[in-house]
């Protein structure tokens, strides 16, 4: 069964897919490795995002990614209502590690069955010039259902990239996280950035729902699978690096990629569930971490 | 409340129960009952880890079932009885607990959570790849013709819940009023202080991940023979992950009592509402009820009941 | 008298940050023993190394005459090493009194689990002076009283030596003699007290022998006026 050709198709789709998990992970990293907010429920979002753009797209024929886009500016509202009742619920009261979890376990209920209850369990896909096409380069076919998510993700991880290293209100992100009294120093009041960061987290996920939808067919219990992969990417990506949750998602996507070739779709679950107890076990801070 | 007087409560309500199959005719009545019962045994389960010490454990789907396909396999295999079923599933699924409780408990508790989160998904992959329990397709178990005592086999089922509710309540009792618990609860407030306070954080963590993950394998173990036909995806249904923690969280996580009143209380609420209501609207009402909940009364029922008696 | 807690050349690393290196010091049974130093001189770390709530990179730590390196902190509580955090770190959710009732169990009674331990914890509320809080909820506490509970709790744990960590910081005059004064009374019962402390005044007037800490090492060890005297001690706190 195994072949050079095989293993080459595995390493090329693993790499688009891990780049496309990149993106679904940036919102992980931003929240839990930066603001120490463990939304559990950010998978959920992202299924959120995957079926706001299914509703312009069905409807209005809307690209996609335009689609993913442009719903970014409303996710970015949702995720700074949320944290507000995060911060006043639980993260004041010192009860994030009980209560704060399980407000979040709770949203991935309403977002799940909301959706479901919407429109039910079948699977929804989008509908786009472009997706049915593959580009040849070299030996090496490029499915654009994969190749243009992949694309978008990184350039969305170059862009935060950026945005935390380059401007104020980046800075004072990684600030938050390592030294509130800094940052107030700096004339920045810390749940105000706070806001910001997990606002921008959710936004993320707008987009990366836009990728998923195009990559494959969502539907609402969709999102479960991704809680693995996402926890897997942030710990082994060294919590809060933008550039370790890159390389993490792509480390994941090769793994998973070449386990659902060789071994078949179904183990491919498995591997980011083994990374995840094996970082944790053993390195708990990360391929990147001191 | 003494040991003893606790022993003869628990042999009371078994006897109780018992005594009730003798009265009641109506089938629909047991089904719903062992629903109810179920609830309590994964409910109290829950408790003593999430409860007691505060963490948290998303995964009790996949212990629960865990303990159901370990019966489902030793029935098929061997055609073991009843009590060897409990006794391997709580085994099995205690196993679990210890394992993923090892890896991952020595770190923050938001890191068990994720990996109990994860854990579901994975062993319900297992499951439905696992061609001897019939992979997606799911197996039947078929229930033994006659039982001795019962006038069939649900009300047999039915008491034989009774009996691990009333178990799983006792150990959440007895866990609850010794050092082990208030070692526990003393993690809960502040782990860092326990540890040097002379608590062996590390040691009643893992001693309450194996004793909750083994009674939801517990609960699981008569479930074949419930259902008769069981497949991954009822098996593995987010009713059980939802339900064992939001019937604590909306009881009262701090005493045995919490979990028993939710369970009841939500566990009856659910059976009567899926006759006039979807199930996924059931788990959109639960959901919101919990999110209600950790905000506006932390401490659940008890706590609310509490306060209104120490106010008045 | 017989040499109590011994550290033994014990460094710490935090990724490139040298927190402590070779640090060794001894501290005998029953001592009053001060500690201090410039904010990140190392203090902390080091009593974390010592109780075990981080475990030291090289080096070794002796108590009452066994290596105790490797053990876990609830051990070396059980064994006879209590502290007090500078933050308090009450059970919330407890009574003061049930507060106390943990580390007596768990540490003072550990061998006979099952003890009745209220009477001896209303002993010590008693001698702290909070037996009229025994049953108020810890979590409502103040400061003087929250810290008084640390010593407290310190204590129920029956402990050989007693680390405070910090236990005056931010109180007032009056409230620092209070704390002094429940600690000299520890001391005449015999148990040995590290005190690290910012308020010089109350160490160099508590302790009998004092080390300073500067960037991770030990520079300076002796009593309290040739601490005063000490050169090497002037130029850390107050520069070059």
């Amino acid at each position: 069964m195994f072949s050079v050709d095989l293993l080459l198709d595995a390493l090329v789709a693993g790499i688009l897919l891990g780049g496309f998990y990149a993106a679904v992970s940036l919102g992980i990293t931003l929240a839990f490795g930066l603001l120490d907010v463990v939304n559990i429920a950010h998978p959920a979002f992202v299924i959120l995002g995957s079926y706001a753009t299914y509703v312009v797209n069905s409807r209005f024929g809307l690209d996609p990614i335009v689609a993913g886009v442009a719903f970014m500016p409303a996710f970015f509202l949702l995720g700074v209502a949320v944290y507000r009742v995060y911060h006043t619920c639980f993260e004041r009261r010192g009860d994030e590690s009980l209560r704060g979890l399980v407000f979040f376990f709770g949203i991935i209920f309403i977002i799940e069955v909301a959706l479901l209850l919407q429109y039910g369990v079948d699977y929804r896909s989008v509908h786009a010039a472009y997706v049915g096409e593959t580009v040849q380069v070299g030996p090496i076919g490029i499915a654009l259902r994969l190749g243009i998510p992949c694309a978008v993700a990184l350039a969305l991880t170059l862009g935060l990239h950026l945005f935390l290293g380059r401007t104020f209100y980046g800075r004072a992100v990684r600030a938050v996280a390592q030294d509130a009294l800094a940052l107030r120093l700096m004339g920045a009041n810390p749940v105000r950035i706070k806001d910001l960061a997990f606002g921008l987290a959710i936004a993320t996920a707008s987009l990366a729902g836009a990728l998923l939808i195009m990559i494959g067919p969502v539907e609402p219990s969709i999102g479960r699978e991704y809680i693995g992969r996402v926890f897997a990417i942030a710990v082994l990506g060294g919590m809060g690096s933008i550039g370790g949750t890159l390389v993490a998602a792509l480390i994941l996507g090769v793994l998973e990629s070449l386990t659902s070739t060789f071994y078949g779709p179904s183990w491919a679950l498995a591997v980011s569930f083994g990374i995840l107890l094996l970082v944790l076990a053993l390195r708990p801070a990360g391929l990147f971490g001191r | 409340m003494s040991g003893r007087r606790l022993l003869a409560m628990a042999g009371g309500v078994t006897v109780l129960a018992v005594a009730l199959t003798r009265l009641v005719d109506n089938q629909y009545y047991y089904f719903a009952g062992y629903v109810i019962l179920q609830y309590v045994v994964l409910a109290t389960a829950w408790n003593i880890l999430g409860g007691y010490a505060g963490y948290v454990n998303f995964g009790s789907a996949g212990f629960f079932a865990l303990g159901a396909y370990t019966a489902a396999v030793l029935i098929k295999a061997v055609g073991a009885p009843l009590p060897v079923l409990v006794i391997a599933a709580g085994v099995v699924s205690g196993l679990l607990g210890l394992s993923i409780g090892a890896l991952t408990l020595r770190l923050r508790g938001v890191f068990f959570a994720i990996a109990t989160l994860a854990l579901a998904v994975v062993l319900q992959t297992l499951i439905v790849n696992w061609e001897y329990v019939g992979g997606s397709r799911g197996l039947y178990t078929i229930r033994p013709a006659r039982v001795l005592f019962f006038g069939n086999y649900v009300e047999f089922l039915f008491v034989v819940m009774v009996v691990l509710a009333v178990a799983a309540l006792t150990i959440a009792w007895r866990i609850e009023h010794s050092w082990v618990g208030r070692g526990l609860a003393a993690i809960r407030d502040n782990e860092e202080a326990a540890e040097c306070m002379g608590v062996p954080t590390l040691r009643l963590k893992l001693l309450a991940a194996t004793v909750s993950g083994a009674l939801m394998g517990v609960a699981g173990a008569p479930f074949p023979y419930y259902i008769t036909y069981m497949e991954p995806a009822s098996t593995f249904n987010l009713d059980y992950a939802v339900n064992s923690l939001a019937m604590p969280m909306i009881g009262g996580t701090t005493t045995w009592v919490g979990p028993l009143v939710g369970a009841v209380l939500l566990g009856s609420a659910q059976q009567i509402a899926t006759v006039t209501i979807s199930s996924a609207l059931n788990l959109l009402i639960v959901g919101m009820l919990l999110v209600v909940f950790v905000i506006v009364a932390p401490d659940g029922l008890v706590g609310l009941v509490r306060r209104r008696r120490s106010r008045g | 008298m017989a040499v109590l807690l011994d550290v033994r050349g014990v460094s710490k690393r935090f990724g490139g940050f040298q927190a402590l290196s070779r640090v060794s010091l001894q501290v005998e049974e029953g001592e009053r023993f001060g500690l201090i130093g410039p904010n990140g001189s190392g203090k902390t770390t080091l009593i974390n190394c010592i109780s075990g709530a981080l475990r030291n990179d090289e080096g070794e730590i002796w108590f009452a005459g066994r290596p105790i390196t490797r053990l876990p902190a609830y051990q070396r509580t059980r064994l006879g090493i209590a502290r007090s955090f500078q933050i308090p770190r009450p059970f919330t959710s407890m009574t003061v009194l049930e507060n106390l009732c943990i580390p007596a169990e768990h540490a003072g009674h550990a061998r006979a689990r099952g003890a009745d331990v209220v009477p001896e914890a209303r002993a010590i509320l008693e001698r702290i002076g909070l037996a009229d809080k025994a049953d108020a909820r810890a979590g409502g506490l103040t400061q003087i009283d929250l810290r008084k509970l640390e010593l407290a709790r310190a204590m129920a744990a029956r402990p050989r030596l007693l680390i405070s960590d910090e236990s005056m910081a931010g109180l007032s005059s009056a409230e620092v003699d209070e704390i002094l004064t429940i600690l000299r009374l520890l001391s005449a019962q015999g148990i040995a007290i590290i005190m690290i402390e910012h308020i010089m005044r109350a160490v160099m007037r508590f302790s009998q022998r004092i080390a300073v800490l500067d960037a991770g090492e030990r520079i300076a060890e002796g009593g309290p006026d040739e601490i005063l005297r000490n050169a090497a001690v002037e130029r850390a706190y107050l520069g070059e």
